[in-house]
């Protein structure tokens, strides 16, 4: 669409001659060619899905999940009310009975040499193992809270995100490291997410922008927002969006971060945002972003999902207006169409996402939705 | 062992180029040597072999002994158990087992935390692996790729590349993570644990059966051992439908005759798999007065027709009908456990072997029957078809028995205790700890429950018991535990004193959280500065007596005094308790005289808010961490 403004624009401006007026008939009908071509290829490369949704109905602990995780065949949601586990077909509800620290698991995350399956509660973390569960709190370990935002595990260590600073437990030793105000360059000590590869660690610190910790140095850097500004952007492109980072997620050298006001990608030289008026993002208020590699990312906001292919966007939800299932494609030229579907995620609100394979797993505030991908016919 | 090895045997007495072979006939083997040994025991210290466990070679004609006094594996010819090589190896190996090919023995050294790879055909090491903290037994997977390595200190199995060794990665295990077994078909590993897993403050102890995917090298499954402290050997039948533990159950909960009442173990085995159902079933081996103290090795006979046990304690293997037991577990509503009559039903023979036997082999056509006998320096062998002994093998080595030598037989027996129920190594596993609670005195139930302390690096820490009751060790040791535990016969003075000397003589194992150069890391260096601070985070003076340095002051971290640190319980009779030595406290949970806190952590943030047990509640969250990272460098 901007596309074509802009053409019109050039139009209006110059008086043109005949040659020039068919010149230019001919390349408004090649940019109009171009970009119909541009809509169609994103039409055609954004992936589709068939959503189903589970909810209580169906056998899962709770509607509200705040968590969800890909474990092979197997998927764990994390909800408000225990952690539900899918497994052939069937839904099994872990509790406190069992040992799980809380009925909340707020985070998940899997240990992928181990099998292990670290979950985030609010009065703890626990590890589930082989089917048996640790649980460790502030009290009985050296965990610096009890509130888990995120978790993430890398070799050895555990990465924790804490309302109280960020720690690392080694699994080898036992020995919990803190992270905070005190010898990080963490202001607020909210940690809301964390993403850990071997070479580097980020934080999404709520407002206190992206913790960086790299694994070779050993020395923590701060990524916040250049103008300081929380009401508006003034130096876009130059660095994080907001201070207010919900979630990170470190993929390919790349760090994607979210923020309550727009999203982030960090190639380790340049900044781009990502705000509603700029992009194809539903919503600037994003509670989860997840890189799929360089390029690519799945963003969870407020009023529903949202890919980014790098250059175009699609969003799957259930139309605000209607209710009806929706998704819309924006293409890198700012052409936004709609394309039929029959399914939409649960709910628009989204909490977090994982991926299987070529689908996609959303937990959502009222259900849990696992996107299958559907071939182009 | 081939069956034609085993004729040669039989009741022959040989001396074999230079090295000393002595068979001895078993009605007078029994006891005899031990009373022979206290006659003429020696202070000398004497290197034993010390076998603890058998291997034997895929064509049968070799024994593989492991001797964890000596350090070795020595290599024995089958056929005439003449001692073909030594092979020495790390400190004080505990476990090992072939290749898949053979062509390998995995030996884990405990206190070196290593592997050693001897090669078959050279018999020498030709590697040697670091791994975790205490490796205890080690087993390769067998699609080849893998070496698992089960550490009991820090509690989980390691998972090695074969070919270099290195450690890829670790499983968390049970707590004292030491015996694995392959299934039948190798899909999966079973492995074991010795100290019971943490479960809440004065509740039945737990365990497991960890279950590994040996090819994925993960943990698939854990098989819950409800009530169960301490296991053992593992081992499953041959068509893979049976598996066994040995494993102690102790009875230290209230309601409970107190210790000195009797009956505070049942030793039994836990049978799983589709022979018994969905569900383990615990099975006693124990019958009135004739006990089966401290289950330790297992083995199953190839026609799955047997179970043998050895009974570290009660120095017998156990021999058990399996279509009599299966018959009883099918047709009898459990719990069993503590039931004196169930054994009879399924035990067809109580075979009275040497001190504390420990590993079993038993040849490919399931005729002989191979134990080591630790404490002996013997292999007892025999004939699983009439159920005897039929020789005794002595291991090259010392014949005198020295006084360390027979204060262990008497710490790992059972024979003093009222009907030969316990012994110290009941409690005291391997000569450590066993992370349980007791009520030992008949002070009234419930009252007074105190937590095992460990045993190692004992001189300087005296007096002992929680209320600092017992001055020296002759008291702990000779009249309190004859009266609350043994209740039957007192040791004479002369043995008496080799126990003492014995536990004196324990040394503190090797502190696996200090750094290899012994300097400490910089939050250890931060707990330290904490632990001696006389000045809190306000600048305020902390009252000598509230200083962690003054109560736990010394190489050993106790000043020998009692203090009152706010954690009398209602059900205790005193609140002034001794100051307990901080001596590897990291592996000794759980914590404080009633082991109330289930980690160091707790100790503070639980059980401190009066700030008796130390000034700590100025402390920060961080700073709490790095003392507990000071602390367990102790």
């Amino acid at each position: 669409m901007r596309t074509f403004c802009a053409v019109a624009m050039m139009l209006a401006a110059a008086p043109l001659t005949l040659t020039a007026q068919l010149t230019a008939s001919s390349k408004i009908d090649e940019q109009k060619l171009h970009a119909k071509s541009t809509e169609t290829s994103a039409l055609k490369a954004l992936p589709r899905f068939r959503f189903e949704n589970f909810t209580t109905a169906n056998g899962l602990p709770d509607d509200h999940v705040y968590s969800v995780l890909v474990d092979g065949d197997r998927i764990w949601a994390g909800t408000d009310n225990g952690l539900g586990l899918l497994e052939n077909g069937k839904w099994k509800t872990i509790t406190t009975k069992d040992g799980l620290a809380h009925r909340a698991v707020i985070s998940l995350a899997l240990d992928h040499r181990t099998g292990d399956v670290w979950a985030g509660t609010m009065a703890g973390l626990s590890r589930i193992s082989g089917g048996r569960i640790d649980t460790f709190t502030q009290l009985n370990s050296g965990l610096s809270n009890d509130v888990v935002y995120g978790v993430s595990v890398e070799g050895e260590n555990v990465w924790v995100a804490t309302a109280a600073g960020a720690c690392r437990l080694d699994l080898r030793t036992g020995q919990w490291s803190l992270y905070n105000e005190r010898n990080t360059p963490m202001v607020e000590i909210w940690a809301y997410g964390v993403s850990a590869t071997a070479s580097k660690v980020y934080y999404a610190v709520w407002g206190s922008g992206v913790l960086e910790f790299d694994q070779k140095t050993k020395v923590w850097d701060k990524y916040e927002d250049p103008d300081g500004e929380n009401e508006m952007v003034l130096f876009k492109d130059q660095g994080l969006i907001h201070e207010i980072t919900t979630s990170v997620s470190y993929v390919d050298n790349v760090l994607w971060a979210a923020t309550y006001f727009g999203d982030s990608r960090y190639d380790g030289r340049y900044w781009h945002n990502f705000l509603t008026k700029d992009s194809g993002l539903p919503s600037n208020f994003t509670n989860v972003v997840k890189g799929v590699d360089a390029n690519r990312a799945w963003f969870g906001t407020d009023k529903g999902l949202a890919y980014y292919d790098g250059s175009s966007w699609a969003v799957y939800r259930p139309s605000l207006t209607t209710g009806k299932p929706e998704m819309t494609v924006r293409d890198a030229q700012g052409h936004v169409s709609e394309v039929t579907v029959t399914s939409a995620p649960a709910h628009n609100y989204i909490l977090n996402i994982d991926f299987q394979g070529n689908d996609i797993w959303v937990a959502t505030a009222k259900g849990l939705s696992h996107g299958i991908l559907q071939k182009e016919k | 062992m081939k069956r034609g090895t085993k004729r040669r045997l039989d009741g022959v007495v040989s001396a074999l180029s230079g090295f000393v072979v002595i068979l001895l006939c078993l009605g007078k083997w029994s006891g005899q040597l031990v009373r022979a040994a206290g006659n003429g025991r020696t202070g000398e210290l004497l290197t034993y072999a010390s076998p603890i466990e058998l291997l034997a070679s895929p064509d049968g004609k070799r024994l593989y002994v492991l001797c964890q006094g000596s350090d070795e594996v020595r290599v024995l010819d089958s056929a005439s158990f003449a001692e073909v090589k030594r092979i020495h190896v790390g400190r004080l190996p505990r476990g090992f087992s072939l290749s898949t090919d053979g062509s390998q023995i995995f030996v884990a050294n405990s206190w070196d935390d290593t592997v050693s790879v001897i090669d078959t055909n050279a018999l020498a090491v030709v590697a040697t692996w670091r791994v975790g903290a205490e490796p205890s037994s080690v087993l390769q997977g067998r699609n080849g790729q893998h070496i698992f390595v089960a550490n009991r200190i820090s509690n989980d199995v390691a998972v090695l590349n074969a070919q270099s060794g290195e450690e890829e990665k670790r499983l968390a295990a049970g707590r004292g993570a030491s015996y694995i077994t392959p299934s039948a078909d190798g899909k999966r590993l079973y492995v074991t644990h010795v100290y019971p897993n943490t479960t809440a403050h004065r509740t039945a102890p737990e365990s497991e059966i960890t279950v590994i995917d040996a090819a994925r090298a993960v943990v698939v499954d854990r098989i819950l051992l409800n009530g169960i402290a301490h296991g053992f050997h593992v081992a499953q039948s041959a068509d893979g439908h049976l598996g066994v533990v040995a494993e102690m159950h102790p009875k230290n909960l209230v309601p409970l005759a107190h210790l000195e009442h009797g009956g505070a173990f049942a030793d039994t085995l836990m049978l799983f798999g589709a022979d018994v159902g969905n569900q383990p079933v615990e099975v006693p081996l124990d019958e009135l007065e004739r006990y089966a103290v401290r289950p330790f090795g297992v083995a199953i006979a190839p026609d799955k027709s047997h179970i043998y046990v050895t009974n570290g304690g009660s120095e017998i293997v156990t021999v058990i009908d399996v279509r009599r037991l299966l018959a009883f577990v099918r047709t009898h509503r459990g719990p069993f456990a503590e039931d004196l009559s169930a054994s009879s039903n399924y035990v067809v023979a109580r075979l009275a072997v040497g001190h504390d036997p420990r590993g079993v082999a038993i040849s490919h056509d399931g005729r002989d029957l191979l134990v080591a006998n630790r404490l002996d320096d013997t292999l007892s062998v025999i004939d699983t078809q009439t159920n005897r002994v039929v020789s005794t093998v002595a291991l090259d080595g010392p014949r005198q028995i020295s006084v360390l030598r027979h204060g262990e037989q008497t710490f790992y027996t059972a024979h003093y205790s009222f009907q030969g129920q316990i012994g110290c190594a009941n409690c005291h596993i391997d000569s450590t700890f066993d992370g349980l609670q007791w009520d030992l005195e008949p002070d009234g139930f419930g009252r007074d429950i105190v937590d095992n302390r460990p045993i190692e690096d004992l001189k300087g820490t005296e007096p002992f018991k929680w209320n600092g009751g017992n001055p020296n060790l002759p008291t702990e040791c000779g009249p309190r535990t004859e009266k609350y535990f043994w209740r039957s016969e007192n040791y004479d003075d002369l043995t008496l004193t080799d126990l003492v000397t014995y536990i004196r003589s324990l040394p503190s194992r090797p502190n696996r959280w200090r750094t290899p150069d012994g300097e400490l890391t910089l939050a250890q260096e931060r707990g330290k500065a904490l632990f001696e601070r006389a000045v809190d985070k306000f600048g305020n003076p902390i009252a000598e007596s509230n200083q962690c340095a003054y109560c736990h002051s010394g190489s050993k971290g106790t000043s020998q005094k009692s203090f009152d640190v706010g954690t009398r319980k209602s059900t205790d009779n005193t609140g002034l308790l001794d100051t307990p030595q901080l001596t590897n406290i990291a592996m000794t949970a759980p914590y404080l005289h009633d082991g109330s806190a289930a980690t160091l952590e707790q100790i503070w943030t639980v059980f401190n808010p009066e700030d008796k047990h130390g000034r700590t509640n100025d402390l920060t969250k961080d700073e709490l961490n790095d003392l507990i990272e000071y602390l367990r460098t102790r």
